[in-house]
């Protein structure tokens, strides 16, 4: 057949643009209309700039979540440097503050984003961050309660009652988080008095926090045998087996990430418990200081466990 | 243990919150099955357009299609009364395809009967579903979009039968309607995403009419009058 030629530019799809997203733009510059529209151009161009605008929220959503990741990994490593009663509650203290900061700036401006919006559309974006959160919260919670907070507790910390109208009360940009300083609000459908801006926070994101608390729950526990605080020992691995019960019962019903998560859930657990076993039939016979190195030890012994991913 | 009890508690809500949940799905599922059965009648009607002697008789074939109009509207409505309010994204996989392939069978009627494009709001209301997500359950404008790309690769072998089936004249129209599309999705700053993998495909659509036009052309067989 002869050849026809397309009449059209081949290989260029004018993606150029996406990826600039961050930067929240000014007011969309109105499509200089060509003397030549069509309508079918013309309403080509308003689609274009609804898909940008949904697009360039996603990325800036991508990037918050990624500092609430940032601020949140680094509480966590706060949080495990210390194990002294009288230093903890310093910790704790610190790490209230951060908290406080980071539910009143990055999470704030991820509720302010959102609002108007469905959060389900943009749940992929901020997922990431909001985990990661909820497993630092969780950790700090668990130490200073001594118990797991729930899903309600989380959900009241990431309602705002103030609305969108004044930032909450101390909340200054994080500076660690490097964060943008908080965009001037606007668009439509906030500033509804009475009902107060809140992060929806759904229950999946909930669970997957607390399996990702596991890991943490870990560290701790081998941290606190070399510390010699034993009995912290024995009541982390009761603990852990309890979420691990919990994971158990949800199997595979539950969304696919789980299954992931309780793989990993299986080989702390294992090493916790590999630890006590040590604890039990050793600890008697080993001087304090040395039970560290026995740990280390086990610790490969957990990591090379084939039965953890059934 | 303390932390026991409000652990049980916490495993307890989240088993109840995902029975509600799959119930709630199943409950939606059922009901795209049924919007998918109709979807699939008014493809299944239109496919006589390709035919020798459907092609003489479109407008009838159309109305036909048209007659099913009102069950896929009690379906949308029965389904937009199952998802809960705001929550459309929450649950949007289990009727995306089957809105894009409803997004496709209405563009496609509006073209056989007008030959114009179809705009979000006529589809949307030849469906029964809103624009605004205030007003209920939407049309999104993706799956819109995508139905278009649909409509260009039916409309590039429409082109084909209809020479076959001696209409010279169409391919020149169908040409100048693809590439006026083209040029508009041309504007369009996809993601790496499904769309963009179709819109791809408009390309080899666009080139196969213009071959069939190129055909017409060079062998003298385009009508005479204006194209």
């Amino acid at each position: 057949m002869s050849s026809g030629r397309p009449r059209h530019r081949g290989g260029r799809h004018g993606n150029s643009r996406h990826g600039d997203g961050g930067e929240r733009r000014p007011p969309e510059p109105k499509p200089e209309p060509a003397a030549d529209d069509t309508p079918v151009t013309a309403m080509f161009r308003g689609f274009a700039s609804q898909l940008d605008s949904k697009h360039d929220l996603y990325e800036r959503l991508v990037k918050k979540s990624r500092d609430v990741t940032i601020e949140s990994k680094r509480i966590i490593f706060m949080l495990h440097r210390v194990t002294s009663e009288e230093q903890d509650r310093q910790v704790l203290e610190e790490a209230a503050g951060r908290f406080r900061q980071l539910e009143g700036g990055t999470l704030r401006q991820i509720a302010e984003e959102l609002a108007g919006h469905d959060p389900y559309l943009y749940l992929r974006a901020i997922s990431p961050g909001l985990q990661e959160y909820i497993e630092a919260l969780s950790f700090y919670h668990y130490l200073l309660n001594d118990r797991v907070i729930s899903c309600a507790e989380v959900q009241q910390r990431l309602t705002y009652p103030g609305g969108s109208a004044e930032p909450a009360s101390g909340a200054e940009p994080s500076t660690t988080a490097g964060e943008p300083p908080p965009p001037a609000e606007t668009g439509p459908g906030e500033g509804e008095v009475g009902d107060p801006l809140r992060l929806p926070l759904p229950y999946h994101e909930y669970v997957l926090g607390l399996a990702d608390l596991t890991g943490e729950l870990m560290r701790r526990c081998i941290s606190s045998v070399s510390s010699g605080q034993l009995e912290e020992c024995w009541r982390l691995c009761a603990l852990l087996r309890t979420i691990h019960e919990g994971f158990v019962n949800i199997g595979n019903t539950g969304p696919r990430e789980i299954t992931r998560k309780l793989a990993t859930l299986r080989q702390s657990l294992t090493k916790v418990e590999n630890a006590c076993y040590q604890l039990k039939v050793r600890g008697e016979e080993i001087p304090r200081h040395m039970l560290a190195d026995v740990f280390s030890a086990t610790d490969d012994y957990g990591a090379h466990d084939d039965y953890a991913a059934d | 243990m303390d932390s026991s009890n409000n652990l049980s508690d916490v495993f307890l809500q989240y088993s109840a919150y995902m029975e509600d949940e799959q119930s709630l799905r199943e409950e939606i599922r059922s009901q795209v099955r049924e919007l998918e059965q109709t979807a699939r009648e008014m493809t299944t009607l239109l496919q006589s357009v390709h035919q020798q002697d459907g092609i003489q008789n479109i407008p009838a074939i159309c109305e036909k299609a048209k007659g099913l109009y009102p069950t896929i509207k009690e379906h949308y409505a029965a389904l937009s009364k199952k998802v809960p309010k705001d929550q459309y994204y929450r649950f949007h996989d289990h009727w995306r395809f089957v809105t894009q392939r409803m997004a496709f069978v209405a563009a496609l009627l509006v073209y056989l009967e007008t030959e114009q494009l179809a705009t979000q709001q006529m589809v949307a209301d030849a469906i029964g579903v809103a624009l605004n997500k205030e007003d209920g359950f939407i049309l999104d404008l993706e799956d819109y979009l995508a139905g278009l790309l649909m409509l260009s690769s039916e409309l590039s072998r429409f082109v084909v039968n209809s020479v076959t089936a001696g209409d010279y004249l169409r391919p020149f129209r169908v040409a100048q309607f693809l590439s006026e599309l083209s040029a508009g999705f041309r504007l369009l700053n996809l993601k790496n995403d499904n769309l963009r993998k179709r819109f791809d495909g408009l390309k080899y659509d666009l080139k196969k009419v213009e071959e069939v036009v190129y055909d017409l052309s060079i062998r003298g067989l385009k009508p005479k009058q204006e194209t």
